[in-house]
Protein backbone atom coordinates (compact mmCIF):
# COMPACT_ATOMS: atom_id res chain seq x y z
CA UNK A 1 0.00 0.00 0.00
CA UNK A 2 1.46 3.36 -0.97
CA UNK A 3 1.80 6.15 1.57
CA UNK A 4 -0.91 8.29 -0.10
CA UNK A 5 -3.41 5.43 -0.10
CA UNK A 6 -2.50 4.71 3.54
CA UNK A 7 -3.12 8.32 4.58
CA UNK A 8 -6.42 8.53 2.67
CA UNK A 9 -7.68 5.21 4.07
CA UNK A 10 -6.65 6.17 7.62
CA UNK A 11 -8.42 9.49 7.27
CA UNK A 12 -11.62 7.84 6.02
CA UNK A 13 -11.47 5.28 8.80
CA UNK A 14 -10.93 7.94 11.48
CA UNK A 15 -13.84 10.08 10.27
CA UNK A 16 -16.15 7.07 9.99
CA UNK A 17 -15.26 5.72 13.43
CA UNK A 18 -15.64 9.07 15.17
CA UNK A 19 -18.97 9.65 13.39
CA UNK A 20 -20.25 6.22 14.45
CA UNK A 21 -19.01 6.74 18.01
CA UNK A 22 -20.70 10.14 18.39
CA UNK A 23 -23.95 8.77 16.93
CA UNK A 24 -23.73 5.83 19.32
CA UNK A 25 -23.19 8.29 22.18
CA UNK A 26 -26.26 10.32 21.17
CA UNK A 27 -28.44 7.23 20.87
CA UNK A 28 -27.15 5.81 24.18
CA UNK A 29 -28.76 8.84 25.80
CA UNK A 30 -31.99 8.03 23.93
CA UNK A 31 -31.70 4.37 25.03
CA UNK A 32 -31.15 5.45 28.62
CA UNK A 33 -34.24 7.67 28.62
CA UNK A 34 -36.40 5.09 26.85
CA UNK A 35 -35.38 2.10 29.00
CA UNK A 36 -35.59 4.05 32.24
CA UNK A 37 -39.06 5.21 31.25
CA UNK A 38 -40.26 1.68 30.55
CA UNK A 39 -38.72 0.44 33.82
CA UNK A 40 -40.75 3.13 35.61
CA UNK A 41 -43.90 2.37 33.58
CA UNK A 42 -43.72 5.59 31.50
CA UNK A 43 -43.32 6.21 27.76
CA UNK A 44 -40.14 8.28 27.62
CA UNK A 45 -39.47 10.52 24.60
CA UNK A 46 -42.24 10.05 22.00
CA UNK A 47 -42.85 13.47 20.41
CA UNK A 48 -39.83 14.05 18.12
CA UNK A 49 -39.88 11.52 15.31
CA UNK A 50 -41.15 7.92 15.50
CA UNK A 51 -40.51 6.45 19.00
CA UNK A 52 -38.77 9.74 19.83
CA UNK A 53 -35.86 8.70 17.61
CA UNK A 54 -35.00 12.28 16.64
CA UNK A 55 -34.80 13.35 20.29
CA UNK A 56 -30.93 13.32 20.35
CA UNK A 57 -30.93 15.81 17.43
CA UNK A 58 -33.37 18.08 19.27
CA UNK A 59 -31.23 17.82 22.41
CA UNK A 60 -28.13 18.74 20.41
CA UNK A 61 -29.79 21.82 18.93
CA UNK A 62 -30.96 22.83 22.40
CA UNK A 63 -27.45 22.51 23.85
CA UNK A 64 -25.97 24.64 21.07
CA UNK A 65 -28.48 27.47 21.40
CA UNK A 66 -28.61 27.60 25.20
CA UNK A 67 -26.92 30.51 26.95
CA UNK A 68 -23.36 29.59 27.90
CA UNK A 69 -22.92 30.94 31.43
CA UNK A 70 -19.44 31.48 32.86
CA UNK A 71 -19.72 32.46 36.48
CA UNK A 72 -17.49 35.35 37.62
CA UNK A 73 -15.98 33.33 40.48
CA UNK A 74 -14.54 30.44 38.41
CA UNK A 75 -10.86 30.00 37.52
CA UNK A 76 -11.40 30.65 33.85
CA UNK A 77 -8.53 28.89 31.97
CA UNK A 78 -9.12 25.54 33.67
CA UNK A 79 -12.90 25.98 33.74
CA UNK A 80 -12.84 26.10 29.94
CA UNK A 81 -10.12 23.46 29.52
CA UNK A 82 -11.75 20.83 31.76
CA UNK A 83 -14.65 19.76 29.50
CA UNK A 84 -12.30 19.74 26.49
CA UNK A 85 -9.84 17.47 28.33
CA UNK A 86 -12.68 15.15 29.36
CA UNK A 87 -14.17 14.79 25.88
CA UNK A 88 -10.83 14.53 24.01
CA UNK A 89 -9.53 11.67 26.15
CA UNK A 90 -12.92 9.95 26.11
CA UNK A 91 -13.13 9.93 22.32
CA UNK A 92 -9.47 9.29 21.41
CA UNK A 93 -9.24 5.84 23.01
CA UNK A 94 -11.53 4.48 20.27
CA UNK A 95 -8.51 4.71 17.90
CA UNK A 96 -7.08 1.32 18.89
CA UNK A 97 -10.36 -0.62 19.24
CA UNK A 98 -10.78 -3.25 16.48
CA UNK A 99 -14.36 -3.73 15.23
CA UNK A 100 -14.00 -6.65 12.87
CA UNK A 101 -11.62 -8.68 10.75
CA UNK A 102 -10.42 -6.87 7.63
CA UNK A 103 -11.82 -5.45 4.41
CA UNK A 104 -10.45 -5.28 0.86
CA UNK A 105 -10.26 -1.71 -0.39
CA UNK A 106 -10.29 -1.92 -4.19
CA UNK A 107 -6.80 -2.10 -5.72
CA UNK A 108 -4.94 -0.89 -2.62
CA UNK A 109 -5.01 -4.19 -0.75
CA UNK A 110 -6.63 -4.95 2.58
CA UNK A 111 -7.03 -2.91 5.72
CA UNK A 112 -8.04 -3.81 9.27
CA UNK A 113 -11.43 -2.65 10.58
CA UNK A 114 -9.69 -0.50 13.15
CA UNK A 115 -8.01 2.90 12.95
CA UNK A 116 -4.64 1.53 14.01
CA UNK A 117 -3.34 -1.76 15.40
CA UNK A 118 -0.71 -1.20 18.10
CA UNK A 119 1.17 -3.99 19.82
CA UNK A 120 0.52 -2.21 23.15
CA UNK A 121 -3.12 -1.42 22.27
CA UNK A 122 -4.57 -2.32 25.65
CA UNK A 123 -2.01 -0.21 27.51
CA UNK A 124 -2.84 2.75 25.27
CA UNK A 125 -6.53 2.48 26.18
CA UNK A 126 -5.67 2.25 29.89
CA UNK A 127 -3.29 5.22 29.61
CA UNK A 128 -5.83 7.41 27.84
CA UNK A 129 -8.64 6.56 30.29
CA UNK A 130 -6.33 7.23 33.23
CA UNK A 131 -5.67 10.73 31.82
CA UNK A 132 -9.43 11.34 31.56
CA UNK A 133 -9.59 11.77 35.34
CA UNK A 134 -8.12 15.25 34.97
CA UNK A 135 -11.18 16.57 33.14
CA UNK A 136 -13.40 15.71 36.09
CA UNK A 137 -10.92 16.71 38.81
CA UNK A 138 -10.10 20.08 37.23
CA UNK A 139 -13.77 20.83 36.54
CA UNK A 140 -14.49 20.32 40.22
CA UNK A 141 -11.64 22.52 41.32
CA UNK A 142 -11.93 25.30 38.73
CA UNK A 143 -15.69 25.80 39.33
CA UNK A 144 -14.86 27.24 42.77
CA UNK A 145 -18.01 25.82 44.32
CA UNK A 146 -18.22 23.38 47.20
CA UNK A 147 -20.52 20.93 45.44
CA UNK A 148 -18.24 20.81 42.40
CA UNK A 149 -15.13 20.42 44.52
CA UNK A 150 -16.62 17.55 46.53
CA UNK A 151 -17.84 15.89 43.32
CA UNK A 152 -14.42 16.26 41.67
CA UNK A 153 -12.61 14.88 44.72
CA UNK A 154 -14.97 11.92 44.98
CA UNK A 155 -14.67 11.21 41.26
CA UNK A 156 -10.88 11.26 41.18
CA UNK A 157 -10.51 9.20 44.38
CA UNK A 158 -13.02 6.65 43.10
CA UNK A 159 -11.51 6.46 39.63
CA UNK A 160 -7.93 5.86 40.78
CA UNK A 161 -9.11 3.30 43.37
CA UNK A 162 -11.08 1.21 40.89
CA UNK A 163 -8.52 1.61 38.12
CA UNK A 164 -6.26 -0.72 40.12
CA UNK A 165 -8.72 -3.62 40.23
CA UNK A 166 -9.79 -2.89 36.65
CA UNK A 167 -6.19 -3.16 35.43
CA UNK A 168 -5.49 -6.27 37.50
CA UNK A 169 -8.64 -8.03 36.27
CA UNK A 170 -7.25 -7.79 32.72
CA UNK A 171 -3.93 -9.45 33.60
CA UNK A 172 -5.49 -12.93 33.60
CA UNK A 173 -6.65 -12.40 30.02
CA UNK A 174 -3.19 -11.13 29.06
CA UNK A 175 -1.50 -14.20 30.57
CA UNK A 176 -3.81 -16.48 28.56
CA UNK A 177 -3.40 -14.70 25.23
CA UNK A 178 0.25 -13.69 25.67
CA UNK A 179 -0.17 -10.36 23.89
CA UNK A 180 -1.17 -6.74 24.52
CA UNK A 181 -2.52 -6.22 21.02
CA UNK A 182 -6.33 -6.21 21.12
CA UNK A 183 -6.48 -7.92 17.73
CA UNK A 184 -4.30 -10.83 18.90
CA UNK A 185 -6.32 -11.13 22.12
CA UNK A 186 -9.50 -11.56 20.07
CA UNK A 187 -7.83 -13.98 17.66
CA UNK A 188 -6.80 -16.13 20.62
CA UNK A 189 -10.49 -16.59 21.51
CA UNK A 190 -11.54 -18.34 18.28
CA UNK A 191 -12.91 -21.91 18.25
CA UNK A 192 -15.29 -23.84 20.51
CA UNK A 193 -15.44 -26.29 23.40
CA UNK A 194 -17.25 -29.56 22.56
CA UNK A 195 -18.45 -27.96 19.35
CA UNK A 196 -20.97 -25.51 20.79
CA UNK A 197 -19.60 -23.40 23.69
CA UNK A 198 -17.49 -20.57 22.21
CA UNK A 199 -13.90 -20.32 23.48
CA UNK A 200 -14.39 -16.81 24.82
CA UNK A 201 -12.38 -15.82 27.85
CA UNK A 202 -15.49 -15.53 30.00
CA UNK A 203 -16.08 -19.30 29.54
CA UNK A 204 -12.36 -19.98 29.58
CA UNK A 205 -11.36 -19.57 33.22
CA UNK A 206 -11.77 -15.78 33.37
CA UNK A 207 -15.35 -15.66 34.69
CA UNK A 208 -14.37 -14.03 37.99
CA UNK A 209 -12.12 -11.56 36.16
CA UNK A 210 -15.07 -10.64 33.94
CA UNK A 211 -17.27 -9.72 36.88
CA UNK A 212 -14.44 -7.80 38.58
CA UNK A 213 -13.96 -5.90 35.32
CA UNK A 214 -17.68 -5.20 34.97
CA UNK A 215 -18.02 -3.81 38.52
CA UNK A 216 -14.84 -1.73 38.25
CA UNK A 217 -15.99 -0.41 34.88
CA UNK A 218 -19.23 0.87 36.43
CA UNK A 219 -17.16 2.68 39.04
CA UNK A 220 -14.70 4.01 36.43
CA UNK A 221 -17.49 5.59 34.39
CA UNK A 222 -19.22 7.00 37.50
CA UNK A 223 -22.43 5.08 36.87
CA UNK A 224 -24.95 3.88 39.44
CA UNK A 225 -24.46 2.16 41.88
CA UNK A 226 -21.16 4.10 42.04
CA UNK A 227 -22.40 7.54 40.95
CA UNK A 228 -21.27 9.27 44.14
CA UNK A 229 -19.46 12.05 42.19
CA UNK A 230 -22.77 13.38 40.87
CA UNK A 231 -25.11 12.19 43.63
CA UNK A 232 -28.06 14.54 43.03
CA UNK A 233 -29.45 14.30 46.56
CA UNK A 234 -26.16 15.39 48.12
CA UNK A 235 -24.15 17.40 45.57
CA UNK A 236 -26.73 18.98 43.19
CA UNK A 237 -24.87 17.61 40.13
CA UNK A 238 -21.33 17.08 41.40
CA UNK A 239 -18.40 18.24 39.32
CA UNK A 240 -20.52 19.75 36.50
CA UNK A 241 -22.84 21.80 38.73
CA UNK A 242 -21.53 25.12 37.37
CA UNK A 243 -21.52 24.11 33.70
CA UNK A 244 -24.23 24.87 31.17
CA UNK A 245 -24.97 24.56 27.45
CA UNK A 246 -22.26 22.99 25.26
CA UNK A 247 -19.71 22.72 28.08
CA UNK A 248 -22.15 20.57 30.04
CA UNK A 249 -22.91 18.59 26.88
CA UNK A 250 -19.17 17.84 26.56
CA UNK A 251 -19.13 16.18 29.99
CA UNK A 252 -22.26 14.29 29.02
CA UNK A 253 -20.64 13.12 25.78
CA UNK A 254 -17.45 12.15 27.62
CA UNK A 255 -19.40 10.02 30.08
CA UNK A 256 -21.27 8.12 27.39
CA UNK A 257 -18.18 7.80 25.16
CA UNK A 258 -16.35 6.28 28.14
CA UNK A 259 -19.22 3.83 28.54
CA UNK A 260 -18.91 2.81 24.89
CA UNK A 261 -15.13 2.34 25.22
CA UNK A 262 -15.51 0.24 28.35
CA UNK A 263 -18.21 -1.87 26.67
CA UNK A 264 -15.94 -2.35 23.61
CA UNK A 265 -13.07 -3.48 25.85
CA UNK A 266 -15.32 -5.94 27.72
CA UNK A 267 -16.47 -7.35 24.38
CA UNK A 268 -12.93 -7.70 23.04
CA UNK A 269 -11.34 -9.14 26.15
CA UNK A 270 -14.03 -11.41 27.56
CA UNK A 271 -16.75 -12.01 24.96
CA UNK A 272 -14.60 -12.92 21.98
CA UNK A 273 -14.88 -9.64 20.08
CA UNK A 274 -16.29 -10.20 16.61
CA UNK A 275 -16.41 -14.03 16.85
CA UNK A 276 -19.84 -15.51 16.22
CA UNK A 277 -21.69 -17.78 13.81
CA UNK A 278 -21.06 -16.66 10.20
CA UNK A 279 -23.24 -17.80 7.29
CA UNK A 280 -25.01 -16.56 4.15
CA UNK A 281 -23.76 -14.91 0.94
CA UNK A 282 -20.23 -13.36 0.78
CA UNK A 283 -21.38 -9.78 1.41
CA UNK A 284 -23.21 -10.91 4.55
CA UNK A 285 -20.20 -12.96 5.64
CA UNK A 286 -18.02 -9.86 5.44
CA UNK A 287 -20.43 -7.85 7.58
CA UNK A 288 -21.34 -10.50 10.17
CA UNK A 289 -18.25 -9.97 12.42
CA UNK A 290 -19.04 -6.27 12.76
CA UNK A 291 -22.66 -7.15 13.51
CA UNK A 292 -21.67 -9.55 16.32
CA UNK A 293 -19.30 -6.98 17.77
CA UNK A 294 -21.99 -4.27 17.77
CA UNK A 295 -24.55 -6.67 19.25
CA UNK A 296 -22.25 -7.48 22.18
CA UNK A 297 -21.46 -3.80 22.77
CA UNK A 298 -25.20 -3.04 22.68
CA UNK A 299 -25.76 -5.78 25.28
CA UNK A 300 -23.31 -4.04 27.61
CA UNK A 301 -24.88 -0.61 27.03
CA UNK A 302 -28.31 -2.07 27.83
CA UNK A 303 -26.88 -3.70 30.97
CA UNK A 304 -25.49 -0.33 32.04
CA UNK A 305 -28.91 1.30 31.79
CA UNK A 306 -30.67 -1.66 33.37
CA UNK A 307 -28.32 -1.62 36.38
CA UNK A 308 -28.62 2.14 36.76
CA UNK A 309 -32.40 2.04 37.12
CA UNK A 310 -32.42 -1.06 39.32
CA UNK A 311 -29.81 -0.59 42.04
CA UNK A 312 -29.61 2.13 44.70
CA UNK A 313 -26.43 4.11 45.36
CA UNK A 314 -23.62 2.91 47.64
CA UNK A 315 -22.44 4.89 50.66
CA UNK A 316 -18.95 6.36 50.14
CA UNK A 317 -17.19 4.22 52.79
CA UNK A 318 -18.89 1.10 51.39
CA UNK A 319 -17.60 2.02 47.93
CA UNK A 320 -13.98 2.38 49.10
CA UNK A 321 -14.11 -0.72 51.34
CA UNK A 322 -15.58 -2.81 48.51
CA UNK A 323 -12.95 -1.65 46.02
CA UNK A 324 -9.90 -2.16 48.20
CA UNK A 325 -10.93 -5.05 50.45
CA UNK A 326 -13.00 -7.23 48.11
CA UNK A 327 -12.27 -6.51 44.44
CA UNK A 328 -8.50 -6.00 44.74
CA UNK A 329 -7.72 -9.27 46.63
CA UNK A 330 -10.06 -11.18 44.30
CA UNK A 331 -8.28 -9.77 41.23
CA UNK A 332 -4.85 -10.66 42.65
CA UNK A 333 -6.03 -14.20 43.52
CA UNK A 334 -7.34 -14.57 39.95
CA UNK A 335 -3.92 -13.59 38.56
CA UNK A 336 -2.10 -16.09 40.79
CA UNK A 337 -4.42 -18.99 39.92
CA UNK A 338 -4.36 -18.21 36.18
CA UNK A 339 -0.57 -17.90 36.13
CA UNK A 340 -0.18 -21.18 38.03
CA UNK A 341 -2.45 -23.09 35.66
CA UNK A 342 -0.80 -21.64 32.55
CA UNK A 343 2.69 -22.42 33.92
CA UNK A 344 1.71 -25.98 34.89
CA UNK A 345 0.17 -26.52 31.48
CA UNK A 346 3.40 -25.38 29.82
CA UNK A 347 5.23 -28.00 31.94
CA UNK A 348 2.69 -30.85 31.68
CA UNK A 349 0.70 -30.44 28.43
CA UNK A 350 -2.33 -32.48 29.60
CA UNK A 351 -2.88 -30.56 32.87
CA UNK A 352 -6.59 -29.63 33.31
CA UNK A 353 -7.01 -29.85 29.56
CA UNK A 354 -10.80 -29.44 29.76
CA UNK A 355 -10.42 -25.80 30.89
CA UNK B 1 13.65 12.75 9.39
CA UNK B 2 10.14 12.72 10.80
CA UNK B 3 11.58 10.90 13.80
CA UNK B 4 14.08 13.69 14.44
CA UNK B 5 11.44 16.42 14.07
CA UNK B 6 9.12 14.65 16.51
CA UNK B 7 11.98 14.00 18.93
CA UNK B 8 12.96 17.68 18.93
CA UNK B 9 9.31 18.71 19.28
CA UNK B 10 8.73 16.52 22.34
CA UNK B 11 12.05 17.70 23.78
CA UNK B 12 10.98 21.32 23.34
CA UNK B 13 7.63 20.58 25.02
CA UNK B 14 9.50 18.95 27.90
CA UNK B 15 11.78 21.93 28.46
CA UNK B 16 8.95 24.45 28.03
CA UNK B 17 6.82 22.54 30.55
CA UNK B 18 9.68 22.39 33.04
CA UNK B 19 10.33 26.14 32.73
CA UNK B 20 6.60 26.85 33.06
CA UNK B 21 6.52 24.68 36.18
CA UNK B 22 9.01 27.04 37.85
CA UNK B 23 7.55 30.28 36.52
CA UNK B 24 3.87 29.71 37.40
CA UNK B 25 2.81 31.11 40.74
CA UNK B 26 -0.26 28.91 41.18
CA UNK B 27 0.42 25.34 42.42
CA UNK B 28 -2.21 23.75 40.18
CA UNK B 29 -0.68 25.30 37.05
CA UNK B 30 2.71 23.96 38.11
CA UNK B 31 1.23 20.50 38.62
CA UNK B 32 -0.37 20.63 35.16
CA UNK B 33 2.96 21.64 33.57
CA UNK B 34 4.55 18.64 35.27
CA UNK B 35 1.90 16.44 33.65
CA UNK B 36 2.78 17.95 30.27
CA UNK B 37 6.47 17.19 30.91
CA UNK B 38 5.66 13.57 31.74
CA UNK B 39 3.42 13.12 28.71
CA UNK B 40 6.15 14.57 26.45
CA UNK B 41 8.70 12.22 28.05
CA UNK B 42 6.41 9.32 27.19
CA UNK B 43 6.49 10.53 23.57
CA UNK B 44 10.32 10.52 23.69
CA UNK B 45 10.36 6.95 25.03
CA UNK B 46 7.99 5.89 22.28
CA UNK B 47 10.28 7.41 19.64
CA UNK B 48 13.23 5.53 21.14
CA UNK B 49 11.39 2.23 20.70
CA UNK B 50 10.58 1.75 24.39
CA UNK B 51 6.83 1.43 23.95
CA UNK B 52 6.18 -0.37 27.24
CA UNK B 53 8.06 2.24 29.26
CA UNK B 54 6.13 4.96 27.43
CA UNK B 55 2.77 3.40 28.31
CA UNK B 56 3.78 2.86 31.94
CA UNK B 57 5.05 6.44 32.12
CA UNK B 58 1.60 7.72 31.13
CA UNK B 59 -0.41 5.25 33.24
CA UNK B 60 1.66 5.46 36.43
CA UNK B 61 3.19 8.94 36.47
CA UNK B 62 0.78 11.11 34.48
CA UNK B 63 -2.35 9.11 35.29
CA UNK B 64 -1.92 8.06 38.92
CA UNK B 65 0.83 9.88 40.80
CA UNK B 66 0.03 13.31 39.36
CA UNK B 67 -3.68 12.77 40.12
CA UNK B 68 -2.67 12.41 43.77
CA UNK B 69 -0.68 15.66 43.50
CA UNK B 70 -3.68 17.46 42.01
CA UNK B 71 -6.02 16.02 44.68
CA UNK B 72 -3.65 17.19 47.40
CA UNK B 73 -3.54 20.69 45.97
CA UNK B 74 -7.35 20.70 45.69
CA UNK B 75 -7.81 19.41 49.24
CA UNK B 76 -5.37 21.87 50.81
CA UNK B 77 -6.97 24.61 48.72
CA UNK B 78 -3.49 26.01 48.07
CA UNK B 79 -3.72 29.56 46.75
CA UNK B 80 -1.42 31.73 44.68
CA UNK B 81 2.16 31.87 45.91
CA UNK B 82 3.73 35.24 46.53
CA UNK B 83 6.47 36.17 44.10
CA UNK B 84 9.77 36.91 45.81
CA UNK B 85 12.68 38.75 44.25
CA UNK B 86 14.95 35.75 44.62
CA UNK B 87 18.41 35.81 46.10
CA UNK B 88 21.24 37.57 44.30
CA UNK B 89 23.63 34.68 44.98
CA UNK B 90 21.38 32.32 43.06
CA UNK B 91 21.53 34.53 39.97
CA UNK B 92 25.24 35.34 40.27
CA UNK B 93 26.37 31.75 40.79
CA UNK B 94 23.44 29.77 39.37
CA UNK B 95 23.24 31.11 35.82
CA UNK B 96 26.98 30.72 34.99
CA UNK B 97 26.98 27.36 36.81
CA UNK B 98 24.05 26.14 34.71
CA UNK B 99 25.73 27.28 31.49
CA UNK B 100 29.05 25.64 32.36
CA UNK B 101 27.25 22.42 33.35
CA UNK B 102 25.28 22.33 30.09
CA UNK B 103 28.41 22.91 28.01
CA UNK B 104 30.32 20.23 29.93
CA UNK B 105 27.57 17.64 29.50
CA UNK B 106 27.19 18.41 25.79
CA UNK B 107 30.95 18.30 25.21
CA UNK B 108 31.33 14.99 27.07
CA UNK B 109 28.47 13.41 25.18
CA UNK B 110 29.66 14.64 21.81
CA UNK B 111 33.41 14.09 21.98
CA UNK B 112 34.45 12.19 25.09
CA UNK B 113 32.08 9.25 25.30
CA UNK B 114 32.86 5.97 23.59
CA UNK B 115 29.22 4.96 23.17
CA UNK B 116 28.06 3.73 19.80
CA UNK B 117 24.81 4.54 18.05
CA UNK B 118 22.23 1.73 17.94
CA UNK B 119 19.21 1.43 15.69
CA UNK B 120 15.76 2.03 17.13
CA UNK B 121 14.33 -1.24 18.39
CA UNK B 122 17.76 -2.87 18.81
CA UNK B 123 17.52 -2.60 22.59
CA UNK B 124 14.74 -4.47 24.44
CA UNK B 125 11.65 -2.25 24.49
CA UNK B 126 8.68 -4.50 23.85
CA UNK B 127 6.64 -5.86 26.79
CA UNK B 128 7.92 -9.38 26.09
CA UNK B 129 11.59 -8.37 26.16
CA UNK B 130 11.13 -6.38 29.38
CA UNK B 131 9.19 -9.23 31.01
CA UNK B 132 12.03 -11.63 30.15
CA UNK B 133 14.58 -9.27 31.70
CA UNK B 134 12.50 -8.68 34.85
CA UNK B 135 11.21 -12.18 35.56
CA UNK B 136 14.04 -14.28 34.16
CA UNK B 137 17.42 -12.59 33.97
CA UNK B 138 17.05 -10.26 36.94
CA UNK B 139 14.42 -12.10 38.99
CA UNK B 140 16.14 -11.84 42.38
CA UNK B 141 16.87 -8.06 42.27
CA UNK B 142 13.30 -7.51 41.07
CA UNK B 143 11.75 -9.50 43.92
CA UNK B 144 14.04 -7.88 46.50
CA UNK B 145 13.00 -4.43 45.22
CA UNK B 146 9.32 -5.32 45.57
CA UNK B 147 9.87 -6.44 49.17
CA UNK B 148 11.61 -3.12 49.78
CA UNK B 149 8.61 -1.22 48.41
CA UNK B 150 6.28 -3.36 50.55
CA UNK B 151 8.25 -2.35 53.63
CA UNK B 152 7.97 1.30 52.62
CA UNK B 153 4.19 0.96 52.22
CA UNK B 154 3.87 -0.67 55.64
CA UNK B 155 5.97 2.11 57.15
CA UNK B 156 3.69 4.71 55.58
CA UNK B 157 0.59 2.92 56.93
CA UNK B 158 2.05 2.80 60.46
CA UNK B 159 3.06 6.48 60.34
CA UNK B 160 -0.31 7.59 58.99
CA UNK B 161 -2.51 5.52 61.30
CA UNK B 162 -4.10 7.16 64.31
CA UNK B 163 -2.44 6.66 67.75
CA UNK B 164 -5.30 4.54 69.15
CA UNK B 165 -5.09 2.20 66.18
CA UNK B 166 -1.36 1.71 66.82
CA UNK B 167 -2.04 1.10 70.50
CA UNK B 168 -4.61 -1.50 69.58
CA UNK B 169 -2.23 -3.40 67.35
CA UNK B 170 0.42 -3.30 70.07
CA UNK B 171 -1.94 -5.16 72.39
CA UNK B 172 -2.69 -2.25 74.75
CA UNK B 173 -6.42 -2.63 74.42
CA UNK B 174 -7.03 -1.44 77.97
CA UNK B 175 -6.01 2.13 77.08
CA UNK B 176 -8.64 2.60 74.39
CA UNK B 177 -12.11 3.10 75.76
CA UNK B 178 -14.87 0.74 74.56
CA UNK B 179 -16.75 3.68 72.97
CA UNK B 180 -13.81 4.52 70.74
CA UNK B 181 -13.36 0.95 69.59
CA UNK B 182 -17.08 0.69 68.87
CA UNK B 183 -17.07 3.93 66.90
CA UNK B 184 -14.11 2.75 64.86
CA UNK B 185 -15.88 -0.47 64.01
CA UNK B 186 -19.02 1.35 62.91
CA UNK B 187 -17.04 3.58 60.62
CA UNK B 188 -15.19 0.54 59.22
Amino acid sequence: MSITAFIIISLIKSVAVVFVLLTAVAYSVWLERKVSAHIQNRWGPTRVGPFGLLQPLADGVKFIFKEDLTQPYVYKPLYIAAPIIAVVFAISSIAVIPFGTWVTVGPWGTTFMQITDLNIGLLVVLGITSMGVYGVALAGWASNSKYSLLGGLRASAQMISYEVSLGLSLVGVLIMSGSLSLREIVDAQGGRFWGFIPRWNIFHGQTIAFFIYLISAYAETNRTPFDLPEAESELVAGYHTEYSAMKFAMFFMAEYANMVTVACLATLLFLGGWHGPIFGPPILQALMPVFWFCLKVFFFMFLYVWVRWTLPRFRYDQLMAFGWKVLLPLAVANIVVTALIVALRAQYPGFLSFL
Amino acid sequence: MLHLILFLFFGAVCVAGAVNLLVQSHPINSALSLIAVMAALAGEYLLLGAEFVAAVQVIVYAGAIMVLFVITIMLLNAGKEERTKGSRVAILLGVPGLLIGAVLVAWTLLFRSNTTMVAIGAEPGSPKAIARLLFHDFLLPFEVTSVLILIAIMGAVVLASRPEAVAKTAGERSETTPELVGAGRNRG
